[in-house]
């Protein structure tokens, strides 16, 4: 009891990070540098086409080359990337708030509640989850916000599970109990018991899911269900490259290329894999 | 992306086969619900009015006319009220009755039968041949955690997590196909068109199993009974076949439920990529051309083959694992 106040445990704890952690930090710094500087240092719009300079190589005025309808690629992946990168985080904040407040509540409250949202859970959980984007595309196709909804219906399920299965481990703990009888609110409780512990798992798995959103958005642009033309979006730029791979293999190459240091980026930040 | 129901959730009811299959019943039922509940919104959420948009993707623009819209809208039921409509898409799905293809006509079960069988075979084969990549790797590398073998596969593994289907199907047709001209890049017909998309496939899920097996096997060798056949006198081989195997195979096995999710997901681009004749294709092609009892139909076959596959899991962890039928 003299070492009462030794441990004083931030509200939002910033774990340190590992060495492949770090990487995918430095990463996907890079990645985002590149994606929001580039507007700023150089005058191109994804859209503009110029059609007497189509397939060029990577030239000092065209630093990444030109694509078919000789559109910057430059100026493309920066949107592309700006594209990928803010839907996933819209995706995860979305999936993350409800996820984690109903694990708690779950968690926390038990008897039929807990039952009724397991139920929801597992229903969200009974069809794969691209199906279930690929559907809600079909009902408004090329439409971003059904991309979202359907992304962020899937991703919710895991802070759900995640978090509920933490709350409930937690509240029959002695510390929450003690806590409990002194007093405190239920905010309080939250803040200093239930965060600090969940916060990592959450962080974890919020890497994790950007990354899948990231990936389910270029795989439905690729088989061309989601995003229409000319949105630049790294699965529509690959299937609208293709056919032009013998011209100009760079240009097919550089969504590739971003795609998988994007993904790869965030699957190094997760760190280790909580399943 | 998601994850398939886990053996925790369904732990309720464990004792018995019964057990087993219960839940996995009831999660059949509530995909054909859901699958039938989002393509009746489907029919009705859409701008315009849908018997003329249908039309137009079955006749062609310039063939349109009120007579071919209202034909639509008679075989849908569109100018029913929505709850009526919505009871009876409803009860024809529970009766089977998936209707006809809007574009070609035929019934859709009938298509249905041809694609499901193409997809089956791609993904048997995609998941016997990552089998064969997958456990014995990830094995031999957990029998000596941090040697090469490990870190190399390590590597290989993060690689290829980080790359979606799509793309290492892309290169895999970019190098094999179009730079070296040893497989054909599309199509159907000979051993040689599955062997690229069987193995986009199959590597995706062997980079995930491989890690899988890796730490199960890293988990085996290190535990007390383990330690104790080498003790008593059991070469490295006899204890591996006897002690080792079956106990890292559990995960392996369970970790493919969860797998089951990629490769549906997997099947539905992969085979629109390599142009296989199976079910996601078939659901791709549903969706651009707004066919709404097709979409219906793939959707609902692909959802109730993962359940399938899930079943099947569910049943073989039963039999290698004796602690889990008395648990």
């Amino acid at each position: 009891m003299t070492t009462l106040t030794a441990h004083v445990t931030r509200a939002w704890p910033i774990p340190a990070l590992s060495g492949r952690q770090a990487l995918g930090a430095l990463l996907l710094g890079l990645l985002l540098a590149f994606a929001w500087g580039v507007p700023w240092l150089y005058d191109a719009d994804p859209a503009r086409q110029q059609l007497t300079r189509i397939l060029q190589s990577p030239a000092l005025a065209e630093p990444l080359g030109t694509d078919h309808l000789g559109r910057s690629l430059l100026a493309r992946l920066a949107a592309a990337i700006r594209l990928s990168f803010g839907m996933a985080l819209l995706s995860v904040i979305t999936a993350a708030l409800p996820g984690i407040l109903l694990g708690v509540i779950a968690g926390w409250r038990g008897g039929w509640l807990d039952r009724v949202l397991s139920g929801i859970a597992d229903a969200c959980l009974a069809l794969p989850g691209l199906l279930l984007v690929l559907l809600l595309a079909a009902i408004a196709p090329g439409n971003f916000w059904a991309l979202y909804v359907g992304i962020a219906l899937v991703l919710w399920i895991e802070y759900f599970r995640v978090v509920r299965a933490r709350t409930r481990a937690l509240a029959a703990s002695p510390q929450l109990e003690a806590s409990r009888l002194l007093g405190f609110g239920l905010g309080y409780l939250f803040r200093r018991h239930l965060w600090p512990e969940l916060a990592p798992q959450v962080l974890t798995l919020a890497a994790f899911g950007a990354a899948s959103a990231i990936l389910a958005m270029a795989a439905l642009g690729f088989v061309s269900v989601g995003l229409r033309p000319p949105t630049a979006e790294l699965g529509l730029m690959m299937i609208e490259l293709l056919p032009y791979y013998h011209e100009a293999p760079w240009a097919m190459a550089q969504p590739i290329l971003v795609l998988f240091v994007l993904v790869l980026s965030l699957n190094l930040l997760a760190g280790k894999d909580p399943r | 992306m998601s994850r398939a129901l886990s053996p925790s959730a369904t732990r309720r009811w464990t004792s018995g086969l019964g057990g087993v299959l219960a839940p996995r019943l009831f999660q059949a039922g509530l995909v054909a619900w859901m699958v039938g509940t989002l393509t009746f919104v489907l029919t009705r959420a859409l701008p315009g009015d849908m018997a003329y948009r249908i039309a137009a993707g079955r006749y062609g623009d310039d063939m349109v006319n009120t007579h071919a819209a209202e034909a639509v809208r008679a075989e849908l039921a569109l100018d029913q009220p929505a709850l009526n409509a919505y009871f009876g898409w409803l009860w024809d799905l529970m009766n089977f009755d998936l209707g006809r293809s809007l574009v070609s006509g035929e019934p859709v079960m009938r298509e249905l039968g041809h694609q499901l069988g193409h997809s089956l075979g791609l993904a048997l084969a995609a998941v016997l041949l990552s089998l064969l990549i997958g456990p014995p790797l990830g094995l031999a590398a957990g029998l000596r955690p941090k040697g090469a073998l490990d870190r190399i596969s390590e590597v290989v593994a993060s690689v290829l997590r980080a790359l979606p289907p799509f793309a290492v199907g892309l290169v895999l047709v970019l190098v094999f196909s179009v730079t070296l001209g040893w497989l054909p890049a599309a199509g159907h017909g000979r051993t040689a068109h599955t062997i690229l998309p069987a193995l986009t496939l199959a590597l995706a899920l062997a980079a995930v199993s491989s890690r899988v097996a890796r730490n199960a096997m890293a988990d085996v060798a290190q535990a007390p009974y383990y330690a104790f056949s080498r003790t008593k006198g059991l070469g490295e081989r006899l204890s591996f076949l006897r002690h080792g195997l079956r106990n890292a195979a559990v995960p392996v096995v369970a970790y493919l439920g969860v797998q089951l999710v990629y490769l549906i997901e997997g099947v539905v681009v992969v085979e629109t990529l390599f142009a296989w004749p199976g079910i996601g294709h078939a659901l791709v092609h549903a969706i651009v051309a707004r066919d709404v009892p097709m979409i219906q139909g793939t959707a609902l076959v692909m959802g109730l083959l993962f359940v399938v596959l899930n079943t099947l899991v569910d049943l073989v962890c039963h039999l290698l694992d004796p602690r889990r039928r008395t648990a």
